[in-house]
């Protein structure tokens, strides 16, 4: 084989024969006879390389063939929304210090990293009017997951029950933790939900269809026999609605992603999860407290790990180790940037745009909004023929349509308006429903 | 009290809350041009938002000022065994951010992500060309999730043909730190399988422990010895033999990239982690991604979704399916799509002859460290290694040292610590990957500091103990901040 030389791998000729001398070795081949000799050397049947300009100008390719927020107007939300993004996030992303360390194990030269995590922690603390936060989870739906087993754990009863009006999404990846630990998981409405004995009742307010939840007599509901009120929302919804800490949630978990995260076709995104302080110990993930040093200073270091895998092994709370970090960075730059004003701005921008294009669209005469309630930047409609046929005209005149949920509502779409949807662009979404369903 | 070089500290020390002045902002939002709608009943809403008012050059001040605090892979060698951090290419990140990748939503019809799917479809070959396999998902979200994704198929396998009662999950103490945690979310009992005298498993206990009960083992290849376990079609078989099936953990897989392929070797699953040998950034702990690869038995068990492809009139067509017997949807989407993009972009930069030339000079490297630092510390499993090698600071502790101090030290000379007391069975354990990134010239300069560090400890002992010196903090109470947790920011009282 050859090993001509590549931008990612210094070693010279020259530098590989010295090295092998040094090591006592004719080839490079003897450093690999413990392989068992008929399964060496297999050959891999890979494309060919390509120089860095072939390889940005074969993505390029692949993402030409992709409808994006850039080159479509987009109104599909059902969990991951297309917000602002100020500059600034990218930017401190980029930079290599944050982007090419490990895990904090080596608190002292990874302040930076602790610190950063202590923000994100203080900041989702304060977005969700809650005790404690860890450093985060995957997503939104892995968040929501880890938080039933931890009701679990904490209450010992082994019954989960959703609210039917979760992200169907959500509840799947519910199911998938929580059965191989022999945990039942029950889907009920809010009208007959029976909470006798459960862990938890898990509420997503805005809820899938993007409309709030009466929080005040679910949370008494939840906490009728004894169980946890556990929480899933839209943390720009927390910009203008009460937040889960006002109904007294013991766990309140997000999906991130709209707080300076973009769509990237469903990841990486970042989990938020907080709890009640009397729950610390129970959590699942990365939590960084402060501290101090020997000369007396403040400093920050990974702390509670008697909780995690690589020191409690199999009865650790959660097996997560590499998280999501990098992308908790950038939900504390963007909290920062977006700051009070911000996000209130977003918030009311959201919900006055999406009261707009509903009022527009309930004009039409073929469409209706079916559910009542209060909705904040996602609502449902009703349409006169099957919503994959509307979305695919409607990409053809350049719109990426509505989430299609007609699995749930006949006909049924959400529609997800945010800050980055114009008036126009509403107007011609609006145009452009009427024409395709004449 | 101002003085010279108080500033660092100063600046450092205010919080973004304690920065925060009414009326400052950090970015101008657009007016509304739409009527405004009447608000929700007062009880509903919000009356304060406690987030920070900071103007943005503060922002980018602070976090910039945070970022020098760091080692990186950009600024520092970091032989943190296990992990692989090797270099993070910036075509990677600036692919991630093309808009036709970085904008398209996760529930657009498929019909307008072709393009991403096409990716995603070409790295699930790509991944399982590598391990010899015939099937990937792409779905887990990181390495512990692959992990998780690899056990949930070995337990819908045996329940799938009426062996529940296989609730056993070997795993052998050399395997890496996750996989008991994991094997007990799936529910299930784990053994531990110790290792004999050259740092193989123990065939004897293996056997003992294959019985009916068995659901499977999870392998870690090469071991986190750095070690190739020579007898590991032995394992497999007995493994086979009982019932079970064999779980890979790729985490080491810049060990054998073109030298092995996990699935010949008849491993029934694997994952891998494309934060560790597919050069995507660690970003201070994630975000990662753990695809699973498999062979024929377990492809019907694959997480939701897999890619496929079909032939058409116009071409390929590419969509998302549950695969038959899928144990199910892991994550809210479809994984970590941005992961993947770099991921891909490493692969298609490297190609065969690349990856291999990756493989062997990562193994090079590891045992040309090995061989410079045999004269100054113990090494308790004196073999061939592959990617990485695990001494052990014995001899330092005779002068009341312990690993933790010579990897403290090392910081003052701009190295990052090695990984520290891991594997378990290694006591004192220092853990060493320089992977291929690295030139000799820092190998070299590696060796020299670590055998001055032996000096220092023979010498002068305390100096080692107080390290380091010259970081963002001397060491930290780690204890204190456990038993006090101080965990956010408060208003002060």
């Amino acid at each position: 084989m050859t090993l001509s030389s590549h931008p990612y791998i210094p070693n010279t000729q020259h530098d590989r024969q010295e090295m092998m001398r040094a090591i006592g070795v004719a080839s490079l081949e003897e450093l690999f006879e413990d392989i068992p000799a008929g399964y060496r050397n297999p050959t891999l049947d890979l494309p060919p390389a390509l120089s860095e300009l072939g390889v940005k100008q074969d993505i390029e390719r692949l993402a030409a063939r992709n409808a994006h927020v850039g080159s479509h107007r987009s109104f599909l939300g059902g969990g991951a929304y297309n917000h602002f993004i100020p500059s600034v996030v990218g930017a401190m992303l980029n930079r290599g210090e944050f982007l090419t360390c490990y895990t904090p194990y080596q608190a002292e030269v990874a302040q930076g990293t602790l610190q950063v995590a202590f923000e994100f922690q203080s900041l989702v603390s304060q977005l969700m009017q809650m005790e404690v936060t860890n450093a985060g989870m995957y997503d939104g739906a892995t968040a929501l997951a880890e938080a039933a087993l931890m009701a679990c754990r904490t209450t010992g009863r082994s019954r989960i029950v959703l609210l039917d009006t979760i992200s169907p999404y959500y509840a799947q990846v519910v199911c998938t933790y929580a059965e191989p630990q022999g945990l039942q998981v029950e889907t009920t409405s809010a009208l007959t939900a029976d909470v006798a004995g459960a862990a938890c009742l898990v509420v997503q307010s805005p809820n899938f269809f993007g409309y709030l939840e009466d929080m005040a007599s679910l949370e008494k509901k939840a906490h009728a026999d004894g169980g946890l009120f556990v929480v899933s929302m839209d943390p720009t919804a927390m910009g203008l609605f009460k937040p889960p800490g006002a109904y007294d949630a013991d766990i309140a978990t997000a999906e991130g992603q709209s707080l300076g995260v973009p769509l990237s076709y469903g990841g990486p995104y970042v989990g938020l999860f907080s709890c009640k302080e009397g729950f610390l110990r129970q959590m699942p993930g990365r939590i960084v407290g402060r501290t101090t040093d020997t000369e007396g200073r403040e400093g920050y270091v990974l702390t509670l790990q008697a909780r995690e895998q690589h020191i409690r092994r199999q009865r650790a709370t959660s097996n997560i180790c590499t998280s999501t970090h990098l992308v908790a960075l950038a939900v504390a730059v963007h909290l920062a940037t977006m700051g009070k004003q911000g996000l209130k701005d977003v918030a009311t921008a959201c919900y006055h745009k999406a009261h707009y294009a509903a009022q527009r669209i309930a004009a039409l005469s073929r469409f209706a909004l079916p559910l009542e309630g209060v909705f904040f930047k996602e609502f449902a409609v009703t349409c006169p023929i099957a919503p994959a046929e509307i979305n695919h005209r409607l990409l053809e005149r350049g719109i990426v349509g509505g989430l299609d949920v007609s699995n749930l509502i006949p006909n049924g779409m959400l529609i997800a308006i945010t800050e980055m949807n114009s008036r126009e662009d509403i107007d011609g979404l609006v145009d452009a429903l009427e024409e395709v369903t004449r | 009290m101002i003085g010279p070089g108080t500033q660092l500290e100063q600046q450092r020390r205010l919080l973004l809350m304690d920065r925060s002045r009414p009326g400052r902002r950090g970015v101008a939002m657009p007016g509304l041009d739409v009527p405004e709608h009447d608000l929700p009943s007062a009880d509903l809403l919000r009356a304060d938002l406690p987030l920070p008012e900071v103007s943005q050059l503060e922002v980018v001040r602070y976090f910039t000022l945070l970022s020098q605090l760091n080692f990186s892979v950009d600024t520092n060698f970091y032989p943190l065994g296990s992990c692989t951090m090797k270099y993070n290419p910036r075509i990677n990140e600036d692919v991630a951010r093309i808009p036709g990748v970085a904008g398209v939503h996760p529930l657009q019809p498929t019909e307008g992500a072709q393009g991403a799917l096409e990716l995603m479809h070409r790295l699930q070959d790509m991944l399982a060309e590598i391990t010899g396999m015939v099937a990937t998902s792409l779905a887990p979200l990181a390495g512990a999730h692959g992990e998780l994704a690899g056990v949930l198929m070995i337990r819908a396998y045996h329940h799938s043909r009426g062996e529940a009662q296989r609730t056993k999950m070997l795993v052998p103490d050399s395997a890496h730190g996750t996989n008991p945690a994991t094997a007990a979310m799936a529910g299930y009992d784990v053994v531990s399988i110790p290792s004999d005298e050259r740092g193989n498993m123990d065939l004897d206990a293996l056997r003992e422990a294959s019985d009916d009960n068995l659901a499977g083992l999870m392998i870690t290849l090469p071991s986190t010895l750095g070690l190739f376990d020579t007898g590991v079609l032995d394992v497999v078989r007995i493994v086979h033999e009982a019932g079970g099936l064999v779980y890979g953990d790729g985490a080491n897989m810049n060990a054998l990239m073109g030298r092995a392929k996990l699935g010949a070797l008849g491993f029934d699953v694997v994952h891998l982690n494309l934060h560790k040998t597919f050069s995507t950034p660690h970003g201070g702990g994630g975000p990662g991604a753990g695809p699973v690869c498999v062979n024929q038995t377990l492809a019907p068990f694959l997480p939701s979704p897999v890619v496929s492809e079909e032939e058409g009139e116009g071409g390929s067509w590419f969509s998302l399916d549950d695969p038959q017997q899928s144990i199910g949807r892991l994550g809210g989407f479809q994984g970590n799509f941005g992961v993947l993009v770099r991921a891909y972009a490493y692969l298609r930069s490297l190609g065969e002859d690349g990856l291999k030339a990756v493989t062997d000079n990562a193994v090079l490297n590891a045992n040309y460290v090995m061989q410079g630092l045999r004269p100054h510390y113990d090494l308790p499993y004196d073999r061939t290694c592959m990617h990485e090698a695990v001494f052990s600071a014995r001899r330092q502790e005779a002068q009341g040292l312990k690993a933790l101090d010579v990897a403290k030290r090392l910081l003052d000379y701009g190295i990052h610590a090695p990984t520290m007391y891991f594997p378990l069975i290694v006591g004192e354990a220092l853990m060493i990957e320089p992977t291929e990134a690295e030139t000799k010239e820092t190998l070299d300069y590696f060796i020299e500091v670590m055998e001055h560090i032996a000096g220092e400890a023979m010498e002068d002992p305390e100096t080692v103990r107080g390290a380091p010196y010259g970081a963002a903090n001397t060491r930290l109470d780690e204890a204190g901040a456990a038993r006090h947790p101080d965990l956010r920011w408060k208003p002060a009282s």
